[in-house]
């Protein structure tokens, strides 16, 4: 029995003086983020009410297949642009001109993992023109108009699965482009239908070049490029003395098919992929790729008649680097390379081997000396593999764990997010030096900096979206908030400002100068340009038409009543097309729509557009309809009814509103 | 007259051509939800601004919807714009003095008419309002003002002169000096005689 009793004696002693030194040295505690936030953090992201963010962020919406669009530094959320998603908030993705968007080979796709988000350039620049962003599930690619923050065209990319390695764009926005991230069989269908062990001997990549064109903003795929079967994570494009070239960080160079968190980790290094896509662009001109067959849509949303337009397209004209000899080289990169970043003068390329001890920076200069001289250490697939050494500028050593994402602040130097340690590290672009790292909250993916892709960072700050939320704000049940955090860079030291909540999971963003975007914003849509088929440009021109079971209805909204507001002679079994238009000329007053039973959404309308909700009555009686965006003193007044008759009934269409004098 | 004289009364009839071209009388409006403010311009022929957006407002309170079908002055002020101008050159190239001050008086009666004329309207724009409004305040009228400003609802109106208001003063103020110098020379003239 004594000995028990010493034992407990003895753990209690320990425990005690445990506790004793806790509080005795309070520095062997882990830091609090409290006490990483520094006297005036708030001072640096306050923006006091009715003044604007210096800077637009535009924040991939992941799994939620949008995009979001947040001001900084006060991290305030602007908008949610739906893209590869529908919004039962507009209608997007329900309303008859809007459904086309989301049309794919595959039919009508309303969801994607959307991933990256890419500034179209001028000069290598942000221009503020259009954002691009990446449908990692079912290859596309679509272009948001800044005009409007409203998505204006989806491009579905063929022979391709899994659309990771996009959508970043050349110099110029000559092209964007879509590297897939599995290698799958293609071409017929007897071709594609294999084993799947037979991976080695059938699987192929691609990578695509999507040409946006300049006026319109309309897309097609100038050309792709076959490689060998392995799988393709990020991109970036080169710039100054690299512009004409793009990099793609490769991984599964192994050709695991299966389990390959362990399969496609055995090889030491896999390779970033440098593509002459100026080369590529030749070659295409002269024909000399050939027509393969691709099944793929281009959707196209049309201004001025407020509708979306389907494009398809059966074959696309590839590019074999084997062939063609000069297009394509590997880089060997340690462990399975994720970001493959350009620096702002375009002479270096960071490659982040996410298993990798040490980061790798090439030399641009030395890549082309290196394929001048023939500087091989073999080939993979026919494809030359430099030598990694030769086209080595430095390692940069210890930066970290988990090292995904780089991005500059064009003053020579780096920030390199790291996922396992959990921190951005900073160091130099010639010395290859660490200078200061900082902790994230938890478990950082991409990061960005202003213009930090670009040849024109501003080196303000940095933005750390995050895997892991955790405790970091109250509790939303077991599903949190996504978590993002903003840094000044503009010291010596990395501080951190301020914690702002993001939606979907953010992964990668760009943040940009606001001045550009916000004085090109349109404030309403004109109605003498409005060239919707059924548009109403007046009360005069509403009417009510049957077509056979269809039964149209142009209808105007303007605060505050729908003309028409009563409308009787529908039956069963028709399918009644609301096409309302906005007479409104101002700026914020859109307008909604909403029908009793109504299975797929409302429809907000801006002033001057025309949208169409399609409904189909369920149930004999007068239904009702009202706007649901509160637009006027007499908002809640803004409604109307509809009755529906039996299938035989001889009831008159007819629809009106009724005069002040008649009532 | 001396020839200073004419050449400055020349200069005030072609810059009342301006008149037909610049607007001439403005009203601008704020209120907490407009910000961006409203403006209303009025020109010799017609109005042009943020007409269609006040209309699109007014109509809650009853007010009439402003087009310029509604103003006969459209039609003929140009004409009286252009009648004065030429009435100016001629006092211009005759040179008599009573001309002058025939112009200056018809021009301060053109003046006081024109603010009476838009008085009057905004009496009518402001009290003559439709039975079925859907908003009707008892006792409130929605005159704007005349010139300056005035609080009407939610809403502030501000109404002053535009380019060819200022021109039109400018012209009234040049004459009357060019009157008033040609007095002094002719008293200066009959004190030496």
């Amino acid at each position: 029995m004594k000995r028990p009793l010493l034992m407990t004696g003895g753990i209690l002693a320990a425990v005690g003086s445990g506790f004793f030194l806790m509080n005795a040295l309070p520095s062997c505690k882990p830091k609090t983020t409290q006490a990483m936030v520094t006297g005036n953090a708030a001072e640096k992201v306050y923006v006091k009410p009715g003044s604007y963010d210096e800077f637009y962020d535009f924040v991939s919406g992941g799994f939620s297949g949008q995009m979001s669009v947040y001001g900084l530094p006060s991290g305030r959320l602007l908008r949610r642009i739906p893209v590869f998603s529908q919004d039962p908030e507009t209608g997007y993705g329900y309303s008859e001109e809007t459904k086309p968007m989301l049309m794919t080979s595959h039919g009508f796709i309303p969801w994607d993992d959307a991933h990256h988000p890419e500034m179209s350039m001028t000069d290598g620049s942000h221009d503020g023109k259009w954002v691009f962003i990446n449908g990692n599930n079912t290859p596309r690619v679509a272009l948001i108009d800044l005009t409007t923050f409203r998505t204006k065209s989806i491009i579905e990319i063929p022979n391709s699965a899994g659309n990771h390695s996009s959508p970043f764009s050349t110099p110029n926005t000559e092209y964007v482009v879509a590297g897939t991230r599995f290698s799958i069989p293609m071409g017929t269908d007897a071709e594609r239908d294999v084993p799947i062990d037979s991976y080695k001997a059938n699987f192929k990549g691609t990578v695509s070049f999507i040409h946006p064109e300049k006026e319109t903003g309309k897309m097609s795929i100038a050309f792709q490029i076959k490689t060998p079967g392995i799988d393709f994570d990020l991109a970036h494009s080169g710039k100054g003395p690299s512009e004409g070239w793009m990099f793609f960080s490769c991984y599964n160079t192994e050709k695991a098919h299966s389990l390959l968190e362990v399969n496609a980790s055995q090889n030491d290094k896999d390779f970033i992929m440098a593509v002459n896509w100026k080369k590529a662009e030749q070659y295409a001109k002269e024909g000399r790729g050939k027509k393969v067959a691709g099944k793929y849509y281009s959707n196209w949303w049309n201004g001025s008649t407020h509708s979306a337009e389907n494009t398809t397209y059966n074959e696309v004209l590839q590019l074999d680097p084997v062939e063609l000899g000069d297009l394509i080289y590997f880089m060997p990169c340690p462990k399975s390379p994720h970001g493959c970043d350009v620096d702002p003068s375009g002479r270096y390329i960071v490659g982040s081997g996410k298993l990798a001890a040490l980061l790798p920076v090439f030399s641009f200069e030395k890549i082309q000396a290196a394929i001048a001289a023939k500087d091989y250490e073999g080939e993979y697939d026919g494809i030359p593999v430099l030598k990694y050494e030769s086209v080595l500028h430095g390692e940069v050593k210890k930066p970290g764990l988990g090292p995904l994402h780089t991005e500059f602040d064009g003053n020579g130097n780096a920030y390199t997010s790291m996922f396992v340690s959990s921190e951005i590290v900073k160091w130099n672009l010639e010395s290859l030096e660490v200078l200061d790292r900082i902790p994230t909250y938890y478990s950082i993916g991409h990061l960005s900096i202003p213009g930090g892709d670009s040849r024109t960072p501003y080196g303000k700050y940095v933005i750390a979206y995050n895997k892991i939320t955790k405790d970091r704000y109250l509790p939303t049940g077991p599903e949190l908030t996504q978590s993002a955090q903003l840094y000044s860079i503009e010291g010596d030291k990395m501080e951190l400002l301020l914690d702002f909540p993001t939606t979907g999971e953010p992964h990668y963003a760009q943040a940009t100068p606001a001045e550009p975007i916000r004085e090109r914003s349109v404030k309403f849509f004109r109605l003498e340009d409005n060239m919707h088929p059924f548009a109403a440009k007046g009360e005069k021109e509403t009417k009510v038409e049957r077509r056979g079971k269809e039964v149209h209805v142009w209808m105007t909204t303007i605060r505050s009543h729908f003309t028409p507001d009563n409308i009787e002679g529908v039956k069963m079994g028709d399918d009644v097309y609301f096409h309302v238009t906005n007479l409104e000329q101002d700026w914020d007053v859109p307008h909604g729509f909403a029908v009793i039973g109504a299975g797929t959404a409302e429809l907000l309308i801006m002033p001057g557009e025309t949208q169409t909700l399609k409904w189909t009555p369920d149930r004999i009686g007068v239904q009702t309809f009202y706007c649901t965006d509160f637009c006027s003193a007499l908002h809640q007044e803004m409604q109307g009814y509809i009755r529906v008759s039996p299938a035989g009934s001889n009831v008159t269409l007819k629809a009106s509103t009724s005069s002040v004098d008649a009532s | 007259m001396r020839p200073i004289s004419r050449i400055m009364i020349a200069i005030s009839a072609l810059a009342l051509l301006v008149l037909l071209f610049v607007p001439i009388w403005r009203i601008d409006l704020t209120a907490p939800q407009y910000p961006e403010g409203m403006t209303m311009q009025i020109h010799a022929d017609h109005f042009s601004g943020d007409v269609e957006k006040i209309n699109g407002l007014n109509h809650y309170i009853g007010m009439a919807h402003i087009e310029n079908d509604m103003f006969p002055e459209f039609t003929y002020l140009p004409k009286v714009i252009v009648a004065l101008s030429v009435l100016g050159l001629v006092a211009s190239l005759w040179g008599k003095r009573i001309l002058l001050v025939l112009g200056l008086i018809t021009l301060t009666l053109f003046g006081l008419w024109a603010l009476y004329d838009m008085y009057t309207w905004g009496y009518h724009y402001g009290h003559d309002l439709d039975p079925h409004a859907a908003i009707k305040i008892e006792g409130m009228a929605y005159q704007p003002p005349l010139i300056g400003h005035k609080q009407l609802l939610n809403f502030n109106a501000w109404s002053a002169p535009d380019i060819g208001g200022w021109v039109l003063f400018g012209v009234m103020g040049l004459l009357a000096g060019v009157y008033f110098l040609e007095w002094r020379e002719l008293r200066r003239k009959r004190s030496k005689t």
